[in-house]
């Protein structure tokens, strides 16, 4: 018994009091700010392996960004990825960054039934589904509920059932494979739910967009509540996001 | 270089050779000879896959020998005009029903004596698309006395899909066939289809997200020997502190998983944090919590400076102590030794027999790493003794684990102590012309073990043919035999025991 006491005072205080106003320090790739500076648009929307990059005005589509970096270490002094970690949102097009915008990205309230809040405002329970997921995201969901970021504090949590649960996070492509499986869990969480898309992959594809592997065809007859990019996303942007979802 | 008996083609890790100079065998021959070469106990398949050309399917081999650090490569040829039929080697060498599976669901080559000649991942360029991954033929046994359970592919927790069919007497599991694919998304082929060098790579580091430096490792050596380009030994240093760092990152959050799995939440939690300790310092070198963008080609955007040594050091040493700490007690825990000990074990013949690689066969007494075996430059500077345990249950993986954090952290300890990276490593390169005809064999030790990327391209140098596999590949044959005559509550520690890849298995 001392020895486990001492063990835990040696580990002392690990847990993110506030994840709310935690930081992540650089060089973490948080949400891009793009310089009206000049430079080689054309070579600029052509160095994004994912292209995320538009054109006239410069903007970055962080539904497709996988936050490789590659922009900015080419274009340092047109593009830089600020440490900023909230970046989900319920609306695609607030995840397009134009040149020149500062703002923080965030949630459009009006979009959410009030149902939602008042339902889910102290206990979310989410199912996740991966669907061709790399095993990147599903390792940080995993790890929201770590002592270290402890998203159990504000009542949500993963349960293993669709019956039990008030939404759904999805991560992956959604591959041909998981598509009729993925349809039968939604179908089974109970009203009023959430559908959640969570990583770049599950967002656009990712960089598989286009294969013939995947069948995103479940996207169009479901509402998208939360978008959660990056690639991973941080746990902190998870949080985040889920929090202005349902507080 | 051709061998003796000019049947096969020697090459080492990371070298490319002209495709005209493998010798096309009978397949009579090739036969005879891979049975031969596969006989001898230093000696394991690595890769074996075929790919279409105008007239008729091309097969390589490429067959790892431990002793001499030698790659042998075998091909042979099968035209479109004769039967498409081929007699399977698996009845022989075991560990090549995969590879044969494979060859059989992407080609629709049949091998008629192949005992298990099952769907491997549905993959969607397969020769029969009539079936789906809902008809997968699973194995039956007819009797009032017994029952199946069918899990998956959704799972309780945040894990991939994979659905696990049992057989059980009472508690009892007889048999267990794990049903993969379900995560299948293309990846060989979105490799060839992505053009860019930086497309490629990322295509890469999304083969399975928690070996993201080694599957981009394999990536990046594969075309830097196809490129020509030479690498720095300490570029290849750099990367080998980042692939020992994510060893360290998975292998405790296994030991995490393992004690939640239990019931012992100490060692749950704190284990956890100690994981956490070690991905942020992944962070603070490049971005990124996982390793992604660390390795590309030719160069790096995140070089090991000076402060990161530091930094890693730093971090090394407080997180030595506290592991070391939890582990001396964990480790000594009677509920735990008896949860853990003797439960699912395997032996070093079943694992020679499948062809495991990695970690599950160094639990199992078979010495394979290739670290050692195949090293590349960094580890042939600084050389890695291979932690090997004699058991194969689920205490030997546990604490295969624990050893190789250790071995690992006192790897990079003593490259840290002899390096000072006065000159930062190079900016990556955006574009390579690649030899033509070629083929590459990359084999990098990732934390689960051997990753094997080939490459192959044409006349034009343009990459016609590219095939991944993961160390999963062979080794969910060993969760199987595991489960044998265990109770089917058993399953969990088992499962978690192994933390086999979907994604990198399903591609």
């Amino acid at each position: 018994m001392l020895q486990e006491i001492k063990i835990i005072h040696h580990n002392g205080k690990q847990f993110i009091p506030d994840p709310t106003s935690a930081e992540v320090p650089a060089p973490f790739r948080g949400r891009p700010e793009i310089s009206l500076e000049k430079v080689d648009e054309n070579a600029l929307v052509n160095c994004c392996p994912l292209n995320a990059i538009s054109s006239n005005p410069i903007a970055i589509n962080l539904a497709k960004c996988n936050f490789c970096g590659e922009c900015a270490f080419r274009f340092p002094q047109k593009i830089r990825f600020s440490n900023d970690h909230k970046i989900s949102t319920n609306k695609l097009e607030n995840l397009v960054i134009s040149a020149g915008e500062k703002n923080k990205i965030e949630l459009d309230q009006k979009l959410i039934d009030t149902k939602i809040k008042t339902t889910f405002g102290k206990s979310l329970k989410l199912r996740q589904v991966s669907a061709g997921g790399d095993n990147s995201c599903e390792f940080e969901l995993n790890a929201c509920g770590n002592a270290n970021f402890d998203m159990g504090r504000y009542g949500i949590e993963f349960v293993a059932s669709p019956r039990h649960s008030d939404g759904i996070v999805v991560t992956g492509p959604i591959s041909e494979n998981m598509a009729e499986a993925l349809k039968v869990t939604w179908e089974a969480i109970p009203s009023p739910k959430l559908f959640i898309l969570c990583g770049v992959d599950a967002i656009s594809g990712g960089i598989f967009a286009g294969s013939a592997a995947i069948n995103r065809s479940i996207l169009k007859d479901v509402k998208v509540d939360l978008y959660i990019p990056g690639n991973p996303p941080h746990p902190l942007t998870i949080i985040n996001g889920l929090l202005s979802l349902i507080k | 270089m051709v061998s003796e008996n000019k049947k096969y083609c020697i090459i080492t890790n990371n070298e490319s050779i002209e495709i005209e100079s493998v010798p096309v065998l009978s397949y009579t021959e090739f036969s005879s000879e891979m049975v031969e070469l596969l006989k001898q106990i230093e000696n394991h398949c690595v890769s074996y896959f075929a790919f279409p050309q105008p007239d008729g399917l091309k097969f390589f081999a490429a067959i790892a020998n431990d002793k001499t650090h030698r790659i042998f490569v075998l091909s042979h040829f099968l035209l479109k005009t004769v039967n498409q039929e081929l007699a399977s080697l698996t009845p022989e060498i075991n560990a090549l029903h995969i590879f044969e599976r494979e060859i059989h669901e992407n080609f629709g080559i049949d091998f008629p004596n192949h005992p298990w000649l099952k769907p491997v991942r549905f993959a969607h360029n397969r020769a029969n698309k009539n079936l789906k991954i809902n008809d997968y033929p699973f194995y039956k046994i007819e009797s009032e006395e017994l029952h199946e359970v069918g899990v998956g592919p959704v799972h309780a927790g945040i894990i991939e899909p994979g659905h696990f069919r049992f057989i059980c007497n009472g508690e009892q599991v007889l048999h267990l066939e794990i049903q993969l694919g379900w995560q299948h998304r293309g990846v060989e082929q979105t490799m060839l289809d992505k053009q860019t060098l930086l497309q490629r790579n990322i295509v890469a580091e999304s083969v399975a997200g928690d070996t993201t430096v080694g599957h981009s490792l394999a990536f990046a050596n594969l075309i830097e020997s196809l490129a020509g380009i030479e690498i720095n030994t300490q570029l290849d240093i750099e990367r080998s502190i980042a692939l020992e760092l994510e060893r360290i990152a998975v292998h405790i959050a296994d030991i995490s998983a393992l004690c939640t799995d239990v019931a012992y939440s100490l060692g749950a939690n704190i284990f956890g944090i100690l994981r956490t300790a070690i991905i942020n310092q992944t962070q603070s070198w490049c971005g990124n919590r996982l390793g992604k963008g660390i390795i590309r080609v030719g160069g790096t955007h995140h070089p090991l400076t000076g402060e990161i040594k530091n930094q890693i050091l730093e971090i090394l040493a407080k997180f030595e102590k506290q592991f070391t700490e939890l582990a001396h007690l964990t480790y000594r825990l009677p509920s735990l030794e008896n949860r853990f000990d003797e439960i699912g074990a395997v032996n070093e013949e079943q694992m020679r027999k499948i062809g495991a690689v990695g970690m599950v066969a160094r639990m199992a007494n078979v010495p394979r790493d290739i670290r050692a075996t195949h090293p590349s430059e960094a580890y042939k500077k600084y050389v890695y003794n291979p932690v090997i345990l004699p058991k194969g249950d689920v205490f030997s993986r546990f604490l295969l684990r624990r050893k190789e954090i250790k071995q690992s952290i006192a790897w990079i300890r003593e490259v840290l102590k002899n390096e000072d990276f006065p000159v930062s490593s190079s900016s990556p390169v955006s574009e390579v012309a690649l030899k033509p005809n070629s083929l590459s064999i990359s084999l990098v030790e990732g934390w689960r073990g051997e990753i094997c990327h080939v490459a192959v391209t044409d006349k034009n140098g343009k990459l016609v043919h590219y095939k991944i596999k993961d160390p999963s590949m062979h080794n969910w044959k060993a969760l199987e035999l595991s489960l044998r005559n265990l109770e089917i509550s058993d399953f969990p520690i088992n499962n978690k025991s192994y933390n086999l890849s979907y994604c990198g298995f399903d591609l």
